[in-house]
């Protein structure tokens, strides 16, 4: 996740040992101070622990706030119902947590932004409903829906993103208008009968289901997904290791390559094995997890990512550096739209149609909570798409876990509100000690 | 004095400028040679930020003709002045605090490989760029918030010279900073000017004037009121070129009278 910064660290370390040295000035050769304000990290895994105080000291709480607080959940809940870490409810977790993902997925691009897309929950509903309008009742192919319905999303969120780039609406109050607006028009589309049913068989429905599993539920699949992804980061940090060491540039240490993959390689082995000891990974989340990567890459190697941070970093700083601000703003709520239009296909999956409650209550929400959990900024700039799937655990975990023990909505939204409020006051301290540390 | 092309890099000639009914400036003349600095100075309102967005393409000229290298050329928009090879630092840097200082210095022109973001070779060459001119940060690798004003500004000078220019504007480059950071930046123009290339001071401080400037072009009331060589003069002459103390009744008696007595 935080890769970037990783790297910083044994960069300091050289940069620490060349201003031994300034080559301008040989007077000052002799004198070996290290600046004290310098990031050197110290050698062995003590360097490690240091360094983590310092981050934590200074409000760069990185994921920290949502492992301590998926812990205290799990442990909250497995102690009120032993049946809340079987097997087969992390493998429910693990399911029902991709459609609300997909949504955060979008915000995070918005929450980048510094602003915020109160329309997804509205927009996924929609979504829903067109693709059952179009296959049910007009017989179109249910993949030509899947993406004439996503292009909609899209269109709805470049529409909201030109009245808040072009017209200078709060964004704000753009997409409360249209988390209004887009329920209204779903509403009327259902119409008098409610609720459309679609055919489980029809392919994207069938794909998101509950019942669809990864190369089907053969045991192999999870760990060839496990697999995978330690692969991949593997040959991704040898391969970044070769070329910086090539281009003579501070470079990861192996061991430190190895601790990170092997963390890596434990959890997600432990996940396909919890989750082939119920029924398999499910579709849904392979596809959540997929988009996860690819945007994660789109964000952190590309230009357009590069653009989408300094326009939350620094307006004028952007605009300067030849960067069209608006029409960052209007794909960025383009792909608000087009990922909670997609999230609304995963909602369609999980109940085969299109109801009148699809994208409303807490959706929205949830969608939000989770991006700030995971630790997305809501003041812009800083933030990992990797905090959609760290949020949505905990998320998913409390509304799981209240279901579970048969809680009552009104005590479900009570609880989601805290932990929404919780969230966004940590990002809040945490960005005040960070000015404070001058991080921010 | 230290340079040596005859010909200027950049040349205005007779340069003016209306805004509606204020005639900011009034056939402006400058020139600036490679490896030199010249320090424009001059009073709140004289034109200096005027003559600077000019030549940076933000307003186009109205009368007077702008010399690149001796050749007339056309300044109209600021992409026109960046591909001449003006780089300007504006006095709000304008840099992203979230990014770190790899990312700014590259910022809207970033290196790619296959396509994709090339963090390596844009750090290699982020640090050489650094280093040749001498500028110590931490780390590469940290955001641009954890920098002190000085170092913001250095980087932002940087920043300036990713696209290889032949003229560096800078606006107040140490108005905002203490002692210490102050000499750093002095420091880096300095290095500037080695590299032979063009400087354009805009600077209220006449100490980092004397300091670092090879000539000085004094504005006053949008025209030109006197260029210095700034060994040859003293601060006491610079500022009254600034605050027109030469130019008052006295002064135009006394050389009423002293034409008067050469006749």
């Amino acid at each position: 996740m935080s890769d970037t910064s990783k790297v910083s660290k044994t960069d300091a370390e050289a940069d620490a040992q060349s201003t031994l040295a300034p080559a301008d000035d040989p007077t000052a050769a002799p004198v070996a101070t290290v600046d004290p304000r310098l990031l050197v990290r110290e050698e062995g895994f003590k360097g490690y622990w240091t360094e983590f105080t310092r981050k934590v000291k200074g409000g760069e709480l990185g994921s920290l706030p949502v492992v301590v607080g998926l812990i205290i959940i799990w442990t909250i809940f497995q102690l009120q119902n032993d049946r809340f870490l079987s097997a087969d409810n992390l493998s429910n977790i693990s399911y029902y947590m991709s459609a609300t993902g997909m949504l955060a997925i979008g915000l995070v691009f918005v929450l980048l932004l510094g602003e915020i897309d109160l329309s997804v929950g509205s927009v996924s509903g929609l979504g829903s409903t067109l693709f059952a309008v179009f296959v049910v009742s007009h017989g179109m192919n249910p993949w030509l829906s899947l993406v004439l319905a996503v292009l909609t999303g899209i269109g709805i969120g470049a529409l909201q993103g030109w009245f808040f780039a072009k017209i200078g609406v709060p964004a704000f109050v753009v997409t409360l208008a249209g988390f209004l607006g887009w329920n209204g028009l779903m509403l009327w589309l259902l119409g008098s009968s409610g609720t459309i049913n679609i055919p489980s068989d029809s392919g994207p429905v069938h794909l998101l289901g509950q019942s669809s599993f990864f190369v089907d539920q053969a045991i192999i699949g999870a760990y060839l997904l496990a697999g995978l992804g330690v692969v991949l980061m593997l040959v991704g940090n040898f391969s970044e290791q070769r070329r910086r060491k090539a281009a003579g540039v501070p470079f990861r240490p192996t061991s430190e390559i190895l601790v990170r993959v092997g963390a890596l390689a434990v959890a997600s082995f432990v996940a396909a094995a919890v989750l082939n000891n119920s029924a398999g990974v499910s579709n849904a989340l392979v596809i959540f997890l997929a988009a996860l990567v690819i945007v994660d890459f789109v964000l952190r190697r590309t230009t357009y990512g590069r653009k989408v941070f300094a326009v939350g970093g620094g307006i004028e700083a952007a605009r300067r550096a030849g960067i069209n601000v608006p029409l960052i703003r209007i794909t960025v709520f383009a792909i608000s739209g087009g990922f909670a239009a997609l999230g609304g296909m995963f909602f369609a999956g999980q109940t085969a149609s299109a109801t009148l409650s699809a994208g409303g209550g807490n959706t929205l929400m949830l969608a939000i909570a989770a991006a700030v959990i995971g630790g997305t900024s809501l003041f812009g700039g800083r933030g990992s798409v990797w905090s959609a799937l760290l949020g949505m655990l905990v998320i998913q975990s409390i509304q799981t876990g209240l279901d579970l023990l048969n809680m009552n909505t009104s005590i479900q939204y009570m609880i989601t509100g805290a932990v929404l409020l919780g969230a966004v006051v940590i990002d809040s301290v945490s960005r005040r000690s960070q000015k404070a540390a001058g991080r921010a | 004095m230290v340079h040596v092309s005859a010909t200027p890099v950049l040349a205005l000639r007779g340069v003016s400028k209306r805004f509606g009914a204020v005639q900011a400036l009034t056939d402006v003349e400058l020139e600036v040679h490679a490896g030199e600095v010249v320090a424009l100075v001059g009073d709140n309102g004289a034109g200096k930020s005027t003559l600077v967005k000019t030549i940076a393409g933000v307003h186009p000229i109205d009368e007077g003709v702008i010399e690149w290298e001796g050749k007339p050329v056309s300044i109209n928009k600021p992409h026109d002045a960046q591909g001449l090879g003006v780089a300007t630092v504006y006095q709000d840097l304008a840099l992203c605090d979230n990014l770190d200082v790899v990312g700014n210095l590259y910022l809207g022109r970033e290196l790619l490989h296959r396509g994709v973001i090339d963090e390596v070779t844009m750090e290699k060459k982020a640090r050489e760029l650094l280093s040749t001119l001498s500028i110590r940060i931490p780390s590469v690798r940290i955001p641009i918030a954890s920098l002190s004003g000085g170092q913001r500004q250095v980087v932002a000078i940087a920043r300036a010279l990713i696209g290889e220019p032949k003229v560096v504007i800078l606006d107040e480059p140490t108005a905002a900073l203490g002692v210490e950071q102050t000499a750093q930046v002095l420091d880096l123009v300095e290095r500037l000017r080695e590299q032979n290339l063009a400087v354009i001071l805009i600077s209220h401080n006449m100490a980092d004037v004397k300091a670092v400037a090879d000539t000085v072009a004094v504005l006053r009331l949008g025209s030109n009121n006197g260029s210095f060589s700034v060994k040859d003069t003293s601060q006491e002459e610079i500022i009254s070129a600034i605050t027109g103390a030469t130019d008052n009744a006295v002064t135009r008696r006394a050389g009423r009278r002293s034409t008067e007595a050469g006749q």
